[in-house]
C-alpha cells in the first residue's frame, strides 16, 4: 500500500474530466425535469450525441463542430420523445426505456463505418503562466474547454431557473401544469424546448465521451453514464449547483477506485464501483422519510401527462 | 413436445444423418460460425478472430461458408442461445472464442455431438466434439517485458488486467520477470478492469496509471484505449495487444503482440473436409507462427530492440522459456528450482504472482 502515489491535484484534476459526461447529461435532464416530463431516454439520447459527434468530427475534422453535430443529433431524437409524449400522450416512462434502447441500436448502426479511427484532437484551454502554479495550475487551468463550459452551463441553469422569468415559468409548468395553462401559458410548447435543450445537453456529454475522453468510437461507448446523470438528478434533489457536486463525487469515485488499485490499497474494487448507486439510494431513503414529496423538492407535474382540454 | 423442441430434435435428426455419414471419409461443404465477445472493428482482440475467418473463407472458396457470424455475444446464457441457434442453423464446426464462453460452449456441445465446437483459450473439454486451442501470449509478454524494463525511466510499469484468470495471470508473471531480468529496480502496477472491452474504463485506468508515474502500459484488454490514452503524454509507451494497432506507431506502440489464428482456422476446417478431423487441444507460441511480436519502431534505441529481438528468437529457438526457475511465489514458497521451467499444467492453471510482484489477485 502506497498511499503516497495518489497525488490529489492530479487526482481532482482528471475527477473533473471524468465527471464532465455525466454533469451535462444530469444538468439537461434536470431542466426537463423541473417542466414536469420524465425523460428516461437520457442513456440513448447520450450515445446518439456521441456517434453523431464523433462522425461531424471525423468528417469536418472540427471537434468544435462535432459537439455541435452531437448535440443536434441527441436534440433531434429527444423530438421523437416530444411528439409521443407531448403530442401523442404516450406515458413517458415507457417511452424514455424505448429510446434508450433505440439510440442504443441506432448508434450502433451509425457507427458501423468509424470503428477505429481516431478524431481530431481537442487541444487545452491555455492559460498561459496560470497553467504552471503548482497544484492550482494543475486543477483549474490544465483543461479542455469542455470542462469549463460544463460548469458554465451549470451557472446558466442555475441563474436562469432562479431568476429570470422563463425560469419561473418552465418551473411552473412543472409543479402545476393545469394552473400555468390557466394563466395562459403553452405548456406543452414550453416543455418541448425543455426536452429538445435536455437532449442537446446530453448528446454535448455523449459527444465528450466519444471525442474527448475515449476517444474513438465503439458500441456502447457510453457504458451506462446516462443511467447515471438520472441518479445524480435525484440525488441533487432538482438543484444545479448540487448536481456538479454529484457528478464530480460519482466522477470521482470511479476514478479514485482505479488508482487506489494502482497504489495497491487492499479495498476490493467492488465495494467502490457501487458505492454511488448505495449513496444515491441512501439520499433518496433519506430524503423520502417522514416530510414526503414535498421534501424531495420534486416538481409536483413530474410525469405526469398534461392534455388541454380546451 | 411444443414446436421448439420438435424443431430442435428434427435439427438434430438431419445433422445426424448428414454428420455422421460424412464425418469418416470427410465433407464436400463445411459451414463454420464464430461467436465474438466484442465487435469486430474493436482493432485488437475479435479483429484479429475477424481477420482469420476471412483468411478461411478465402482459403477455401466455395467449399466453406464462413459467412455466420455473432459479434458481441455476452459471456453467459446468452452465450448458449447464441451457440444453440448456430447449431440448429446448420453450422458444422462452430469457434467461440473468449475464455467466458467455456461453460456455455460445452453445455451446447453435449446436445449436438455432430458438430465440432472449438473453445478459443479454455481448458475444459467435456465433450467428445470439443476442442480447445489458445496461444503462448506470455511469450510475447517476456519480449514486451525487456523493453519495458529497459525504457521505463521511473522504473515502474503497469498492467491492465482483464479478470484474473491464469491466461492473464501468467501474462502478468512473464511481464515482470522479463523487466525484472533486465532491471532489477523495476515495480509493476496491475488494474483489474473487469471487462474485455470497455474503451472508457481502459482508458481510465491507463490514466490512473499514468498520473501515479507508470511510463510503460501494457493492456490485456480488447479495445486501442490504453494506446489513446498513453498518446496524450509526452515519454507514456504502450504495447498494441492482439492485434499490430499501427494507427499508434511508432509511439506510443512500440511493439506489440499480434495473435494470428488464420492458420490454426484453415487447418481445423481442411481437416474436416478431408476426414481427418480429431478433437485436440492445441497451445501454439511464437514458433508455430501462431504469436508474432509486432515491429518495434525506431522510439527504443537499438540495443533495446536488439534484446528484444533475442528474447523472441531465443524462445522460438527453443533455447529460453519465459518461466525458467529459480523463481519462487509471492507468499516465498519456491515454485521452479534453478534451471528447472515450468510445466505446461502449471502456467494453464496459474493462480499466484510470483516473488516481487506487490499486487494482489483478488478472490
Amino acid at each position: 500500500m502506497d498511499l503516497s502515489s495518489i497525488n490529489p491535484a492530479v487526482l481532482i484534476a482528471s475527477l473533473m474530466v471524468a465527471a464532465v459526461p455525466i454533469m451535462l447529461a444530469a444538468i439537461g435532464e434536470l431542466v426537463v425535469e423541473k417542466s414536469g416530463v420524465l425523460n428516461l431516454g437520457v442513456e440513448g439520447m447520450m450515445i446518439i450525441g456521441a456517434i453523431c459527434g464523433f462522425i461531424t468530427a471525423v468528417e469536418t475534422g472540427s471537434p468544435f463542430l462535432g459537439f455541435i453535430g452531437g448535440a443536434v443529433g441527441a436534440a433531434v431524437l429527444s423530438l421523437i420523445f416530444a411528439l409521443l409524449t407531448q403530442v401523442l400522450q404516450a406515458n413517458q416512462v415507457a417511452t424514455g426505456l424505448a429510446l434508450t434502447l433505440f439510440g442504443l441500436g441506432l448508434s450502433s448502426l451509425m457507427g458501423q463505418g468509424y470503428v477505429g479511427i481516431k478524431p481530431p484532437a481537442t487541444g487545452m484551454v491555455p492559460f498561459g503562466p496560470l497553467a504552471d502554479i503548482p497544484v492550482l495550475g494543475r486543477v483549474l487551468f490544465r483543461h479542455d474547454p469542455m470542462v469549463y463550459i460544463s460548469i458554465g452551463i451549470i451557472a446558466a441553469v442555475w441563474a436562469t431557473l432562479k431568476f429570470t422569468r422563463m425560469g419561473l415559468i418552465i418551473r411552473a409548468v412543472g409543479e402545476s401544469h393545469d394552473a400555468a395553462h390557466a394563466l395562459g401559458y403553452k405548456v406543452t410548447r414550453i416543455r418541448v424546448l425543455a426536452i429538445l435543450f435536455g437532449g442537446a445537453m446530453a448528446g454535448l456529454g455523449g459527444a465528450y465521451l466519444s471525442l474527448i475522453r475515449v476517444p474513438q468510437w465503439t458500441d456502447g461507448v457510453t457504458a451506462g453514464a446516462g443511467w447515471i446523470a438520472l441518479a445524480i438528478v435525484v440525488f441533487a434533489s432538482w438543484r444545479p449547483w448540487r448536481v456538479l457536486i454529484g457528478a464530480y463525487l460519482f466522477g470521482g469515485i470511479s476514478v479514485l477506485q482505479l488508482n487506489l488499485q494502482v497504489a495497491n490499497v487492499p479495498i476490493p474494487p467492488e465495494y467502490l464501483s457501487m458505492s454511488p448507486y448505495v449513496i444515491t439510494i441512501i439520499v433518496l431513503v433519506i430524503m423520502s422519510s417522514g416530510r414526503g414529496r414535498a421534501a424531495l423538492n420534486a416538481p409536483a407535474a413530474l410525469g405526469q401527462n398534461f392534455h388541454a382540454a380546451r | 413436445m411444443n414446436r421448439r423442441t420438435l424443431m430442435a430434435s428434427a435439427a438434430i435428426g438431419l445433422t445426424l444423418a448428414f454428420g455422421g455419414t460424412a464425418h469418416a471419409q470427410g465433407m464436400d461443404k463445411v459451414k463454420a460460425c464464430f461467436v465474438y465477445v466484442g465487435p469486430v472493428g474493436d482493432g485488437g482482440w475479435t479483429y484479429q478472430h475477424e481477420q482469420g475467418r476471412l483468411a478461411l473463407q478465402a482459403e477455401f472458396g466455395d467449399k466453406v461458408d464462413a459467412s455466420t457470424y455473432q459479434e458481441n455475444v455476452p459471456e453467459g446464457a446468452d452465450a448458449a442461445r447464441v451457440l444453440t441457434q448456430m447449431a440448429l442453423g446448420g453450422c458444422n464446426i462452430i469457434f467461440t472464442t473468449s475464455f467466458g464462453f467455456m461453460d456455455a460452449t460445452n453445455e451446447v456441445a453435449g446436445k449436438f455431438p455432430n458438430v465440432k465446437f472449438e473453445h478459443a483459450t479454455g481448458f475444459k473439454r467435456d465433450h467428445e466434439n470439443v476442442s480447445s486451442y489458445n496461444a503462448r501470449f506470455y511469450e510475447g509478454r517476456a519480449v514486451q517485458g525487456v523493453i519495458a524494463g529497459m525504457m521505463t525511466e521511473s522504473n515502474k510499469i503497469g498492467y491492465i488486467g482483464s479478470f484474473p484468470i491464469p491466461e492473464v495471470i501468467m501474462g502478468i508473471n512473464a511481464y515482470y520477470l522479463a523487466a525484472k531480468e533486465v532491471n532489477p529496480d523495476v515495480e509493476l502496477s496491475v488494474v483489474w478492469a473487469y471487462t474485455w472491452f470497455d474503451p472508457a474504463k481502459e482508458a481510465d485506468a491507463a490514466k490512473a496509471m499514468i498520473e501515479q508515474g507508470v511510463d510503460v502500459v501494457a493492456a490485456h484488454t480488447d479495445s486501442t484505449a490504453p494506446l489513446a490514452e498513453a498518446a496524450k503524454t509526452p515519454g507514456v509507451i504502450g504495447f498494441g495487444q492482439a492485434s499490430d494497432m499501427t494507427a499508434y506507431k511508432p509511439s506510443p506502440r512500440v511493439s506489440s503482440i499480434i495473435d494470428n489464428w488464420a492458420p490454426y482456422y484453415i487447418e481445423r476446417v481442411g481437416q474436416l473436409l478431408d476426414g481427418t478431423y480429431e478433437q485436440a487441444d492445441t497451445w501454439a507460441g511464437i514458433k508455430d507462427g501462431e504469436v508474432e511480436i509486432g515491429e518495434i519502431t525506431e522510439a527504443v534505441p537499438a540495443e533495446v530492440k536488439a534484446a528484444a529481438e533475442k528474447m523472441r528468437d531465443d524462445i522460438a529457438a527453443g533455447t529460453h522459456h519465459p518461466f525458467t526457475g529459480p523463481i519462487n511465489k509471492k507468499d516465498g514458497t519456491v515454485w521452479l528450482a534453478e534451471g528447472e521451467t515450468a510445466p505446461d499444467g502449471d502456467l494453464l492453471g496459474m493462480s499466484f504472482f510470483v516473488e516481487g510482484i506487490t499486487a494482489d489477485i483478488p478472490k
